[in-house]
């Protein structure tokens, strides 16, 4: 029997033991009414063999083409090391640390991630992660309004330039706590948040201003300005940023006049998580010191033992459901433990001039890209702020008719922009990171101006 | 030591990144960071071993018996990592278009299917990321039903005091207040309690069956009844599926919705604290209200169905489409169990957990409900111990670690005293649960002759006790440099 080691001698030791004569009797408080027959949908169980041959036609049928769509999940090198390490036994079925003597592995491991974190940042306290960034959004959005004291309304501004998927998900996680998101515009010429339309909310009573960095054009806000306006303004700032690209751009913690943001979070994927349709991901979620009691999820502090020796546990599980039930500050429990596994890992290995160097060559390939696509009849820049590693082009021809067309030569050319923002037109997404190559890139423009010219 | 204690300016794995750092033209100095971020600057090999020393200090399923109760932590399957980790799989961009997404989307289909079956639901969608995000989705669709009718008076969920914490914490994030209805000696809901707690405010309840204390609510049919009659609607939380999977369904118990952990019952990696995968199901009515995205099957192959094929959905929860990785290991975890494989796994998980109760219980140990049948878990109440000995649960819990076994649950439910919630699952062999139970019977001797073996245990992990209280009161939560 697949996965179940008992021989018949042994069952009926234990029938013996137990005193009944069959596994069944061991149901019979189950009212006989409600058991069942048989599954139905469920097929017959396969042999790894089988069920192997299957996966790997799946996969083969989905093919391996050249990715240059980004839109919140990036291609990225991940060292060899991360995931054999990573899926090691010790760290793969471990269960949450509740017991710390047990789990020192993963105790000090997820301490040094808040350590790597809050370097990363410039922020004082991380916790040991959130579902993904859009989730991890929203438990931020929950926490400003907990903790801004000074503010009565459960209203957040949010700009247009946030993920479109972010924005989406937090609204399904906070409405029914009756707080309200009201959009910030962007400016069409730069692609960054209008910060006039936003200075017209100076003054009104809002809990926190979301600021994205670099937004989901690619491009740049300017984070100084939206932070000390939230500043200015009794508003928590939340920074929702790429933790790669924090490796060359201003972080967080640094931001604006004052303190910096209140609480800085995103999406971990490009710390070592790879694509994989989208998860498992991480959200990471840094705050200020003063707010920690109000952070979500797991927290790792040192402390010692009875010896002195110094050890990790879990911390101020005060605020947490499994303690505090109805009163807890989320209802997260499992999060994404082996995540933070491999983006610990992956960043050690890396170190901070190597996620420089990774961030640096994503801007400069993307810069690339957008020169080689740009140089085609019917494809131009939409807008000129300044981007980290995406851009957002505007095509002479409809961008589902374009993107169809590549990808029948397995090139994926980008994110189509048009559900989201219909008012851009035939606006496309691209990202090339540092996997993509001077030949892909060069065989994305091959295929990319014959279909153009087409169009026109 | 920590990797950071380790770390030597300068030094770097300069394999794994790029050698040059590229000019960051068009980016205005004010927006760039001053220095890069201080990180550790260690090597390869350092890094590697240093994690892989780590690892050594976890306990696990693969190096242990971890009857950890309520959390089903069975054996992983390796043949479920190495697929899902397949580079076709793994490379998918989850924005990828239909044509290159068919071999996963097949995937995703078949065990939507598979859970529908298994649950007795007639709907699923898959993209919880975890137990509590999918209770959280069950709730809000409760809520969103009641919206869609207008019945805005609905502002009660009701939970048993067994219930775990998620479950309170969940309906409050809905918006709604909790009730909490007691239980009984026998471990059964106290029906009573409920029909006077049910009324024109109630949106729902939420249970789980078998229940945490171990046991199969009896009377589940006529409490479905009671709240429907009273217009709530009940939600399965599925922690305990394990129990009774392939065996009986929740919704022939007359459940709305229900919530899977894929990452118990479907054999999913717990890592050290997740990824999980929390697919919710629902009855027929609550079907317009799933989260997005799902996936279809049509004349054109798969496609994802999204809010605009979905109007009535509560929406994402997540940027994409929830811990896809996961979902795969789960659908080979079905794949090879099949539906015989799957039967078999609510009975053996019960036979281990009342063999290891029976067996407990002629040693002299106490159970919480010696008169009910176990399920896939139990609860021993330590309380005599606690009393004549003056040894705790949690001394009981620390010295098994000594003795190369993670403790069972301890604490929780929090209304029998000085409990283990054991569960034992059904991949463990009879040699494991008998050692186990050898454990606890020297472990029982210990408390008796010298109980400060227990009080000072662990005795032979990498720290003994930790001071909790100091790591609260002075927060020391990252590492900073020594003072120059």
């Amino acid at each position: 029997m697949p996965f179940i080691p008992h021989s018949e001698e042994d069952v009926r030791h234990m029938l013996g033991a137990i005193g009944v004569s069959s596994i069944d009797d061991l149901f019979d408080e189950i009212p006989t009414a409600l058991r069942v027959q048989s599954l139905q949908r469920v097929p017959e169980g396969m042999t790894e063999m089988a069920v192997g041959a299957l996966m790997r036609d799946r996969a083969r049928e989905d093919g391996e083409p050249a990715c240059f769509i980004g839109a919140g999940a990036y291609d990225h090198h991940i060292p060899a090391a991360v995931w054999q390490i990573a899926t090691r036994g010790e760290y793969y079925s471990a269960y949450t640390p509740y017991q710390a003597e047990a789990s020192q592995g993963t105790l000090q491991l997820l301490y040094e991630y808040q350590s790597m974190m809050t370097a990363l940042m410039a922020m004082d306290v991380s916790n040991a992660s959130l579902y993904d960034g859009a989730s991890g959004l929203a438990e931020a959005v929950l926490m400003a309004v907990r903790v801004n004291r000074k503010s009565k309304s459960r209203r957040v501004l949010v700009p247009r330039t946030l993920h479109p998927a972010y924005r989406r998900t937090v609204h399904t996680i906070v409405r029914n706590q009756r707080i309200e998101l009201v959009e910030v515009p962007f400016d069409a010429h730069s692609g960054r948040t209008d910060m006039a339309a936003l200075q017209a909310y100076a003054g009104e009573d809002f809990a926190a201003l979301v600021v994205p960095q670099p937004n989901f054009f690619g491009v740049l806000e300017d984070c100084d300005a939206m932070t000390d306006f939230a500043l200015q303004n009794g508003m928590l700032a939340i920074a929702v940023v790429n933790p790669l690209a924090m490796a060359v751009l201003k972080p967080p913690g640094q931001w604006g006049s004052g303190e910096g943001a209140d609480i800085a979070c995103g999406e971990g994927q490009s710390l070592g998580a790879p694509l994989s349709s989208g998860g498992p991901y991480f959200g990471f979620m840094c705050c200020r010191q003063a707010l920690v009691r109000q952070l979500p999820g797991r927290i790792i502090g040192r402390t010692v033992d009875v010896e002195g020796k110094p050890g990790y546990t879990l911390t101020l599980q005060a605020r947490e459901q499994h303690i505090r039930r109805s009163k807890a500050t989320s209802n997260i429990c499992t999060n994404q433990g082996l995540l933070v596994t491999a983006a610990t890992i992956h960043m050690a290995l890396l170190g901070g001039e190597g996620l420089a160097n990774v961030a640096a060559a994503c801007h400069a390939n993307t810069a690339e890209l957008v020169g080689a696509l740009t140089a085609i009849d019917g494809v131009e820049p939409m807008f000129d702020g300044p981007v980290f590693h995406e851009k957002v082009l505007r095509l002479g021809a409809p961008t589902a008719d374009v993107l169809g067309a590549l990808a029948a030569h397995d090139v994926l050319g980008g994110f189509d922009l048009g559900q989201d923002f219909p008012e851009l037109g035939n606006a496309l997404l691209v990202c090339a990171t540092e996997l993509r190559t001077t030949a892909e890139i060069g065989n994305y423009a091959d295929r990319l101006a014959p279909i153009m010219a087409a169009q026109a | 030591m920590l990797i950071h204690e380790q770390s030597h300016p300068g030094r770097r794995a300069t394999a794994q990144a790029p050698k040059q750092r590229a000019a960051l033209d068009g980016i205005p100095e004010n927006l760039r960071r001053a220095a890069a971020p201080a990180l550790p600057e260690v090597s390869e090999m350092q890094a590697v071993r240093h994690y892989t020393r780590l690892s050594q200090k976890n306990f696990s399923i693969d190096t242990q018996f971890y009857p950890l109760g309520s959390c089903t932590m069975k054996y992983n399957p390796r043949a479920c990592n190495s697929l899902a980790m397949l580079p076709g799989l793994l490379g998918r961009h989850p924005s990828a278009p239909d044509s290159h997404s068919q071999g996963f989307l097949a995937c995703m289909y078949e065990l939507q299917e598979m859970l529908k079956d298994v649950t007795g639901m007639s709907a699923v969608s898959l993209v919880p990321a975890a137990g509590a995000q999918g209770e959280f989705a069950g709730v809000a669709m409760i809520r969103a039903y009641h919206d869609q009718r207008g019945d805005h008076e609905r502002t009660e969920i009701i939970v048993p005091d067994a219930a775990h914490g998620t479950n309170p914490a969940t309906a409050v994030m809905c918006g709604y207040k909790v009730r909490e209805i007691p239980t009984l000696d026998d471990g059964d809901v106290d029906v009573e309690a409920l029909k006077e707690t049910l009324g024109p405010q109630t949106a729902g309840i939420m249970l789980t069956n078998p229940s945490t204390v171990g046991v199969f609510e009896r009377r589940i049919t006529e409490i479905a009844g009671l709240v429907h009659e009273a217009g709530g609607l009940l939600y399965y939380d599925g922690a305990n599926l394990n129990a009774i999977l392939g065996k009986v369904r929740p919704g022939d118990m007359g459940f709305d919705v229900i919530h899977m952990n894929l990452h118990k019952t479907f054999s999913t990696p717990h890592g050290g604290g997740g990824p999980g995968a929390g697919p919710v199901g629902v009855s027929k009515r609550l079907a317009p209200f799933l989260p997005v995205p799902m996936v279809a099957s049509g004349d054109n192959g798969y496609r994802w169905l999204t809010e605009k094929d979905c109007p009535h959905s509560i929406g994402k929860l997540s940027a994409f489409a929830g811990n896809a990785g996961v979902l795969l290991r789960a659908y080979v975890y079905a794949r090879m169990l099949g539906r015989e494989g799957m039967v078999r796994v609510s009975e053996y998980s019960t036979l281990n957990a009342n063999y290891l109760a029976r067996r407990l219980q002629d040693a002299g140990f106490e159970l919480a409900y010696p008169k009910r049948r176990a399920t896939h878990e139990f609860i021993v109440t330590l309380r005599r111990q606690a009393k004549e000995l003056d040894v705790s649960a949690m001394d009981f819990a620390k010295r098994l670690l000594d003795y190369g076994y993670h403790a069972p649950t301890t604490y929780f439910p929090l209304l029998v005293p000085e409990c283990f919630l054991i569960e034992p699952t059904e991949t463990e062999d009879l040699d494991e649960l008998d050692g186990f139970i050898d454990a606890m019977v020297k472990i029982q001797q210990e408390a008796e002759q010298s109980p400060d073996m227990l009080k000072g245990a662990p005795h032979t992990l990498p720290v003994r006790r930790l001071d909790d209280v100091r790591a609260a009161r002075e927060l020391d939560l990252r590492w900073t440099p020594p003072a120059a």
